[in-house]
């Protein structure tokens, strides 16, 4: 009992230290700053979405970039076409992106592993040609531009923005907007991961057969792993768009999916905390590597062989060397004496 | 209206699309060699593949001849294949697969970083290894570069597969992909065929790049990007598990884009890759393991 308590202690604790860390990290960097976490904020809901997929039910997918681009182009064209203002875009930017991806769940009732890992890479693939195809509603190329095709649909376009009576600035409104949406994302997949759903998509991931054989309907779990991981991506894709004000082909490349997948497994597939170092990872990266040497090609040198030193030293991600520090506390924890 | 259909015109795209087809054959498998043995798409494949052609290049460039700068740049990516595999795929080979996949996606990046430092991004040609005078076939004019170029990709995976079937060391490679613990058992240094692999597929790599580059007007570090996508491709066409299927994935890949590319117009250029994939996802609903794969057996 005593033991118990004291669990529930810890966890409160945490729950505290990061609603701490949430409400004033903004103060400790720079108002320019904050927009750098607030992306690093996407990447976060993104990576999470994706390890719900691939860390807890086993199915890989190459395509998350593109289920970003079905978000932020869902907010992009409410707001351009429709007028809606942009924040309250996002629930429907999640809800498209889910249906999308449930769509392309569909497949994944027949292929397993690397096939399946086509049928998403051919959706990524594709995304940036269809959205140049179908110029009507995308703007092609050119993409559409929030800022200056629906001014006044943007929050924080006059540098300031008041929430419940607070007034803060733009940036760091999009840190508490992208961050605060991130933190109930994670509660979300925590619980899920923690209950029937969770149980679920584990069995099958380590078992199709089993799995199936203890009445667990695989078509179900897979689709609807597959279209929950979605609604995530089109939540970071729409958050994206809110940010950077702007959306086009290029912003949802191939490479997006690579780098959200790199994110995961640096992270630690199976494992939920370590998806904030895997953000962090896949965000600020690219920025320490252009520091060694801006030469051509060097910071590309730096930052591939990051990711490798990386995964050479902590195979299974920040995620497992966590579960193997806090090892030692949790086992005393919840052992009975 | 009369429609004259252009028989010369669909031999001649057919024979572009093989060619085409041939030389992401030769990528696709490379693919399917590291693939067999680690379980692993090689990301990284493309680049390395990019890197022995900026070799190849600074050779002729230093004097050498086409063909001569071919072999030596052969031999180099044979070399560094396995250097690499030592280096960065060693430490990883316990580790679950997807972690060995970033590897190879880190490698990426450090291959395309280390090719722009070395070699500055300005573009590049390489001189053309066939002659580039039509020949004349049955009244349908082909170019000899087309002709030449499915010969060679073809040759370099003929001779790949003598390797496998007729040599000792082929066979034991193969044993090492097939069960490693048995082979282990029988003496057969499974870690360093996995190296042997990984050198094959750097060299088969290298020559798919070899042939890409003369075909373009000039190329630049991102080059083989596009012929990675269609290798990958190619190679789940065929079956991932197999290499003949990969070859005939490949060249069925080459002629679908080519075909659709000329004859469908709404498709054009921009959405080829795409269709082509749609339809290889089709394929793949029908038969989920490949045309030549093997559906995985598992026991519970």
């Amino acid at each position: 009992m005593r033991r118990r308590s004291l669990g529930i202690a810890l966890w409160l604790l945490i729950a505290a230290a990061v609603l701490a860390v949430y409400a004033f990290a903004p103060r400790f960097v720079s108002d320019f700053h904050s927009r750098d976490l607030a992306r690093a904020g996407v990447f976060f809901i993104a990576i999470v979405g994706l390890n719900l997929l691939t860390g807890y039910t086993g199915q890989i997918s190459l395509g998350h970039g593109a289920l970003m681009a079905v978000g932020g182009y869902t907010t992009a064209a409410l707001v351009v076409h429709e007028h809606w203002r942009d924040v309250w875009t996002i629930p429907l930017a999640g809800v498209a992106a889910g249906i999308v991806g449930f769509l392309i769940g569909l497949p994944a009732l027949r292929l397993s592993g690397l096939y399946l890992a086509l049928a998403t890479f051919a959706f990524a693939v594709a995304m940036p040609s269809l959205l140049r195809k179908f110029s009507g509603l995308t703007g092609g190329g050119e993409g559409l531009r929030l800022l200056e095709q629906a001014p006044l649909q943007v929050t924080g376009l006059g540098g300031t923005v008041t929430v419940f009576g607070h007034s803060m600035t733009q940036n760091h409104f999009l840190y508490y907007l992208t961050w605060g949406i991130g933190l109930i994302g994670f509660l979300v997949a925590w619980l899920i991961v923690r209950g029937r759903f969770g149980r679920t998509f584990r069995a099958v991931r380590d078992s199709e057969v089993a799995a199936a054989s203890v009445g667990i309907g695989l078509a179900r779990t897979k689709t609807l792993a597959f279209a929950l991981s979605g609604v995530y991506a089109g939540v970071a894709g729409s958050l994206l768009a809110i940010q950077d004000e702007i959306v086009n082909p290029l912003t949802f490349t191939f490479l997006l999916s690579i780098l959200i997948l790199v994110g995961a497994v640096v992270g630690g597939l199976g494992s939920l905390p370590g998806m904030v170092l895997g953000a962090l990872f896949v965000q600020y990266l690219p920025d320490l590597s252009t520091r060694v040497s801006s030469a051509q090609g060097v910071p590309d040198l730096v930052y591939g062989l990051a990711i490798i030193l990386v995964m050479i030293l902590l195979p299974t991600g920040a995620g497992g060397l966590l579960k193997r520090l806090a090892r030692p506390l949790t086992t005393r924890l919840y052992l009975r004496p | 209206m009369l429609l004259v259909f252009d028989w010369t015109q669909l031999a001649q795209q057919t024979v572009i699309g093989l060619a085409n087809g041939g030389v992401w054959a030769t990528l696709a498998v490379a693919l399917v060699l590291i693939y067999r043995s680690t379980g692993v798409v090689n990301f990284a494949q493309g680049e390395m593949a990019m890197f022995a052609t900026f070799i190849a290049w600074s050779l002729v460039h230093h004097g050498l001849s086409y063909w001569g700068a071919f072999f030596l740049t052969i031999a180099i990516s044979f070399a560094g294949g396995v250097a690499l595999e030592r280096a960065v795929i060693r430490p990883v080979e316990r580790a679950p697969v997807l972690t060995v996949v970033i590897v190879t996606i880190g490698l990426f990046f450090v291959v395309n970083g280390a090719a722009r430092w070395i070699w500055t991004p300005e573009t590049r040609s390489l001189p053309n290894a066939f002659s580039t005078r039509p020949i004349d076939i049955a009244g349908v004019a082909f170019s000899i570069q087309d002709l030449g170029t499915i010969g060679v990709s073809l040759a370099a995976v003929a001779l790949l597969w003598l390797f496998f079937r007729f040599t000792k060391l082929g066979l034991a490679s193969r044993a090492a992909a097939v069960n490693r613990d048995a082979s282990r058992l029988v003496g057969v240094r499974v870690s360093w065929m996995l190296a042997l692999g990984w050198g094959l597929a750097a060299a088969l790599g290298g020559v798919s790049g070899m042939l890409t580059a003369p075909a373009l007007a000039s190329f630049d570090q991102n080059f083989m990007q596009p012929v990675l996508l269609y290798a990958f491709a190619g190679a789940v066409l065929g079956g991932l598990e197999s290499p003949f299927g990969a070859v005939v994935g490949s060249m069925l890949l080459g002629v679908l884009v080519n075909l659709i590319g000329t004859y469908v117009d709404w498709v054009g250029t921009e959405l080829r890759l795409p269709v082509a994939l749609a339809v290889i996802l089709g394929v793949l609903l029908v038969k989920p393991s490949g045309l030549w794969g093997r559906a995985a057996v598992s026991r519970v």
